[in-house]
């Protein structure tokens, strides 16, 4: 015993297994570390080749460090330092979302439509919602036009209410509107609607029910507006008025809240799969048509705020609506191959 | 006999989680704290109505000067859209899988099942912060700019958020509403150097050498607390801590307390790792000498 305290004490080598261990495998950690903070900093592209091939070796050898590490050294700092340095690792290698350009271009060619098909029935369900609260609207201010001020705000109608005179009525529709702030409205809207949008998504957490009032109140808005105007003998001008934008802008709202449903069903029945599975599974591929949604909304402002006040043709707004109705239709529902 | 509820009562208190790599390590990752999280969170806002303010003030000052008015204003328009809802999705979609106000605080989203976080899942989790803070938030604002202070309105306001703002302390997992959808959860992203190793001597003076029965005093539990504090170099409290050990073994006080301790640790480490080697691991003072 004291032989080998002897020798220890006179050879100034390192006394414990944890301080030849550090000497041993400190510089791979230390190479790791460095290559760590250069993707963190800037991406996986600022490494050579040599180091991409060197990161999973590096990163092999700080795992097995620190199982070793933990079962022999006493050492705490040390064992903190290299589970630190392994999650970051394990993050960089396993956990970063891909690069931003390769994520566009397959949400744009994959992601999205598959997103979108994959709410079919939700869609639907929020297409004929939109349809009953339109009737409804249509019905309720048709029989009693006193129903309109209930329905819509003033602030919405601006004067486009049942005791408007057909002249007023008509020049809202075709007139030209001072084009002062035409584009700043349409990014305004734009903005607003997304916001909506991505509102009727979330509200869907609570099983689905304030989505349904949203989708049931805009279908009311729609059937109310649409009296207003058939009973003056504008129906025709107004439906193709709303159409060149409206196509697009309907069904963007109708996903969405497809979207809210999806998520807030998921959480009230979750089928066979856990709560939290379903949940997560919804959420996900939810959230991508919600990213879609608001790429529709852009589409919209755009045909809202160029489009709708420089054609002034009936035929031509139909055709143009009718379109991107189709264009959206064929886009989303044509089959693909799945990964 | 086990007790059932005190192994689940330190469970539910600790915020380590087991999490195996591929490779079938544990990296025992550490949820990150409320008080951290709801910090980090003020933290971005606290950035976004500054960023605001600084370019409202620019708009209208570009306004002012009549210098395309409108283009300013659909700037600002498109601007707050996307400080809105870009800020958070962007930031945790880069390499570091967070805010400015998550990095700050040392904080990193991460996938729950370890797997790549993907788009998806983080707009899912910050499009649930609209109906956590905004929507209350707006809530209240039009409540207050319509001096219409319905009591019951603010009060559902109230509750309402702070149903979404508390939820995270009703879960193991400090998981808000949007985690819960997302499949993520939000982990400790700290990271500290390599500290110098305590049992490597930089001073040429020969070690002093320890009896049996001093050694004997502690275990790793003890011998990883004085680490702690040799690393943190406290004076006051080397002072005492060499004064204790001294007077359970029986050392007479030589005036060097850092000398001593520094020493005393390096013995200890050789010992204790020496047991582990041969299989007798000694957890703490308390439990059998070997």
């Amino acid at each position: 015993m004291t032989a080998i305290v002897e020798v220890t004490q006179t050879d100034s080598g390192p006394l414990v297994n944890a301080s030849r261990f550090r000497a041993a495998h400190q510089s791979d950690w230390e190479g790791l570390d460095l290559l760590l903070t250069r993707m963190e900093k800037r991406s996986v592209r600022s490494l050579t080749d040599e180091d991409i091939l060197a990161l999973p070796l590096l990163y092999r050898s700080a795992l097995s460090s620190l199982s070793v590490a933990r079962e022999t050294s006493l050492d705490r700092a040390l064992v903190t330092y290299l589970e630190q340095l392994c999650t970051r690792a394990y993050f960089q290698i396993y956990g970063v979302p891909t690069s931003a350009v390769r994520q566009i271009r397959q949400f744009f060619a994959r992601g999205w439509p598959i997103a979108v098909q994959a709410l079919w029935r939700e869609t639907v369900a929020c297409f004929l919602l939109t349809v009953a609260g339109a009737v409804a609207g249509y019905w309720l201010v048709a029989s009693d036009s006193s129903w309109f001020y209930s329905i819509i705000p003033n602030a919405i109608a601006g004067g486009r209410d049942p005791s408007a005179s057909v002249e007023t009525l008509r020049a809202t529709i075709y007139g030209k509107q001072e084009s002062g702030m035409l584009a700043t409205f349409a990014v305004y809207l734009f903005t607003h609607n997304s916001q909506i949008a991505i509102f009727a998504f979330a509200l869907g957490f609570a099983f689905a029910v304030p989505t349904v009032l949203l989708l049931v109140y805009n279908g009311l808005m729609l059937g109310a507006m649409l009296a207003v105007f058939a009973q003056k003998g504008l129906g025709f001008g107004f439906a193709g008025w709303l159409a060149i934008h409206g196509s697009t802008e309907l069904f963007a709202i109708m996903l969405s809240g497809a979207a809210g449903i999806r998520i807030g069903m998921a959480v009230a029945f979750p089928g066979r799969a856990a709560r939290t599975e379903a949940a997560v599974d919804a959420g996900r591929s939810a959230a991508i048509a919600v990213a879609g949604v608001v790429c529709m909304l852009l589409v919209a402002g755009l045909l809202e705020g160029i489009g709708r006040q420089t054609i002034q043709s009936d035929a031509m707004r139909y055709g143009i609506g009718i379109a991107a109705l189709a264009g959206w239709l064929g886009y989303f529902y044509l089959p693909r191959r799945r990964a | 006999m086990r007790w059932p509820f005190r192994r689940r009562s330190t469970s539910v208190a600790s915020l380590h989680r087991n999490f195996l790599t591929p490779e079938g390590v544990d990296l025992r990752l550490e949820l990150g704290s409320a008080g951290a999280r709801a910090t980090a969170f003020l933290l971005d806002a606290l950035i976004l109505l500054l960023t605001l303010i600084a370019v409202t003030i620019f708009v209208a000052l570009m306004g002012y000067a009549g210098a395309r008015a409108e283009i300013f204003s659909i700037l600002w328009l498109v601007g707050f859209f996307f400080l809105r809802n870009g800020w958070f999705i962007l930031f945790e979609m880069s390499g570091r899988g967070a805010t400015p106000g998550k990095r700050l605080l040392g904080l990193r989203v991460v996938a729950r099942d370890g797997a790549r976080l993907t788009g998806g899942a983080v707009i899912a989790r910050n499009a649930l912060r609209e109906i956590e803070v905004f929507l209350p938030l707006s809530f209240l604002g039009m409540q207050a700019s319509q001096s219409a202070a319905d009591g019951f309105l603010t009060l559902f306001a109230l509750s309402w958020s702070g149903i979404f703002l508390f939820f995270p302390l009703f879960n193991r997992d400090r998981l808000r509403v949007g985690d819960l959808l997302a499949g993520t959860w939000v982990v400790n992203d700290a990271r500290s150097k390599l500290g110098t190793d305590l049992t490597v001597s930089e001073r040429d003076q020969p070690s002093r050498i320890f009896s049996e029965a001093a050694l004997n005093l502690y275990g790793i539990y003890e011998l990883q607390t004085l680490e702690e504090v040799l690393r943190k170099g406290r004076e006051d409290a080397i002072a005492t801590v060499a004064a204790t050990i001294r007077y359970k073994a029986g050392i007479a006080d030589d005036g060097d307390d850092d000398g001593f301790l520094s020493d005393y640790y390096a013995a200890l480490c050789v010992r204790l790792e020496r047991g582990i080697m041969i299989g007798r691991r000694r957890e703490n003072k308390n439990t059998g000498s070997h």
